[in-house]
């Protein structure tokens, strides 16, 4: 019995190191000083000069800032389309055409984006050609394809939230007199407030890493800083790469531990108001 | 108010696919927009004509570097995909069968990773991979090898590049799959005189089906059209589908084959695009219940 439950813990461990140990090993070469990136200098480091380097680095700080813009106006779009798509599927039961939204709405969860990118950036040329508009390729048409990809994610977050609550409360609410917005803006959006914050972070992050799509449907001066590295990493490993890294994985895990304590003390709280209700009857 | 997402949906995920499809029978064209129109009024005829252009998928089933490479791409993906399933699964149970706070402590740790730019993720392991990388000059400094070994830009890379960057999509389909298993169904099995191995064949591994064809699906096919891991980690002799595709589209500039490439790896991935949807609309109804 022990030593299953050894193997168990061990597999769970050593899977754990898998992906962990490349990040750690990222962060402590960041501050080495040596160029090779990978020996270790130990006479001069650690240092910090790559980080200074990095600040320096008004091209890579440029399109961080350009990625930022467009992957929250994905984000924002992206959950009030994915919010409206889940509802629609959730809700409204069986309409015409329901199979075919839902199509729509997994199928880009899985399309390698060699096939979307090119798609995307066919349809912007073709539409370029017949009606004159978008006007050229830039933060524009990245957003739009970004935003496409995106929401299908966040339609999956707020379908399965709106799955775990019956409708029970929403009709009680339209049985009393309430108008279906009313009903909408008091009841459900309330409900479904952890799924649409968690649909934003994730469509964030998904815009904000992103390389593949960007690729295709960029121009000229709306490099964003996935395509930016990309372009040196294929040169070789460069140690401010590193230094960069570090930053963002340091940013991430802050967000996503605090964003993790924050659902939980609303979960906490939702529990709580339900207990009280229901004693208060 | 209610169609638009529809209407969005339609506009920029459908249309795309027709224009693709579309475009993989024009002629390539040196100018703007870089494919000629299927269709086109003659003026000397008076008259509409139309022109189909098979070549683009004769090239693909005549070129034996379309054939290898789709080849390649598929086992590619598919060891990476059983290589994730034999790491996933027994994390996955692991973490089903702890406490309820351990598990979301572990699910986060599992999360985490996910949140942090992919692109900086797979960079990680060339310095790791190296010829003078992190292993090889961890290898040598023990004394284990006395010369470096070529890990990088080698098939293991990419296994590795996979492996590492889809294991929360394998992991999280199978610990919803695994949490909600009935563990009297084991007891059950012990009581009436299976081994814990024998056990968990006949019981676990079965009712796990579900989630390890969900886990499976959702690495193997963005898997097989992958193209940022083979183009930092892979072999630069043999080229997986997605490189060879953006070569054509940005380097070649020959639009209408590198859409017949697409339309042929979508065809490719329709069927298992087709069972993960099926799947996802399963999940999404037991989750109504």
């Amino acid at each position: 019995m022990n030593n299953r439950r050894w193997f168990r813990n061990g597999m769970l461990g050593l899977g754990l190191a898998f992906l962990y140990i490349p990040i750690l090993s990222m962060m402590v070469f960041s501050f080495n000083n040596s160029r090779l990136v990978t020996v270790w200098d130990a006479e001069n480091s650690p240092t910090l000069r790559w980080y200074v380097r990095l600040l320096e680095n008004d091209q890579l700080l440029g399109a961080a800032w350009i990625s930022v813009q467009i992957a929250a106006m994905t984000a924002t779009g992206a959950v009030i389309l994915g919010t409206i798509a889940g509802l629609v599927l959730a809700r409204f039961g069986p309409f015409r055409g329901r199979a075919f939204l839902s199509a729509m709405t997994t199928a880009p969860l899985v399309m390698p984006e060699v096939i979307t990118g090119i798609a995307m950036l066919l349809l912007f040329v073709s539409l370029e050609q017949l009606t004159g508009w978008p006007e050229g390729r830039g933060m524009l048409t990245i957003t739009i394809a970004h935003i496409t990809f995106a929401m299908a994610y966040v339609t999956v977050v707020v379908q399965s939230r709106l799955a775990g609550f019956d409708d029970a409360l929403e009709e009680a609410a339209l049985d009393l007199g309430a108008k279906p917005a009313t009903v909408f803006f008091r009841i459900t959006l309330p409900l479904i407030v952890p799924a649409l914050v968690s649909g934003w972070l994730l469509a964030f992050t998904l815009s904000w890493d992103d390389v593949v799509i960007s690729q295709f449907v960029s121009g000229p001066g709306s490099s964003t800083l996935p395509m930016e590295i990309f372009s040196r990493v294929r040169r070789g490993v460069s140690p401010d790469i590193n230094a960069l890294a570090t930053i963002l994985v340091l940013i991430v895990a802050t967000g996503v531990v605090l964003s993790t304590l924050y659902m939980k003390h609303e979960e906490k709280r939702r529990l709580r108001e339900e207990q009280m209700a229901r004693s208060g009857n | 108010m209610i169609g638009v997402p529809y209407v969005w949906l339609l506009l920029f995920f459908v249309v795309p696919f027709l224009i693709v499809f579309k475009i993989s029978f024009s002629w390539m064209q040196p100018i703007q927009p870089g494919y000629a129109p299927l269709f086109a009024w003659v003026e000397e005829t008076q008259r509409f004509v139309a022109t189909l252009n098979l070549s683009n998928y004769q090239v693909l089933l005549q070129d034996s570097l379309y054939l290898s490479t789709f080849l390649y791409s598929v086992k590619v993906a598919a060891i990476s995909t059983v290589l994730c399933l034999l790491v996933g699964y027994p994390m996955a149970y692991a973490i089903a069968r702890c406490g309820p706070s351990t598990r979301n402590l572990f699910l986060m740790l599992i999360i985490l990773p996910f949140w942090t730019s992919f692109l900086l993720r797979v960079y990680a392991w060339v310095g790791l991979l190296k010829t003078n990388g992190v292993i090889n000059n961890t290898l040598l400094a023990l004394g284990i090898i006395d010369q470096p070994l070529t890990l990088l830009y080698t098939d293991f890379a990419v296994y590795i590049g996979i492996v590492y960057s889809y294991l929360p999509f394998m992991i999280l389909p199978l610990f919803s799959n695994l949490e909600k298993h009935d563990l009297t169904l084991l007891e059950a099995a012990s009581d009436l005189g299976a081994s814990p191995m024998k056990a968990f064949f006949k019981v676990t591994l079965p009712l796990s089906m579900p989630g390890i064809v969900a886990g499976c699906l959702l690495v193997f096919i963005p898997a097989v059209g992958e193209f940022v891991i083979p183009s930092l980690l892979g072999r630069t002799d043999q080229l997986m589908i997605g490189t060879v595709l953006s070569a054509q589209f940005f380097s070649a500039r020959n639009w209408p084959v590198a859409s017949a490439v697409a339309i042929v790896l979508l065809l490719l991935l329709l069927l298992p695009i087709l069972l993960f949807q099926r799947y996802q609309r399963r999940e999404l109804e037991a989750a109504k219940r």
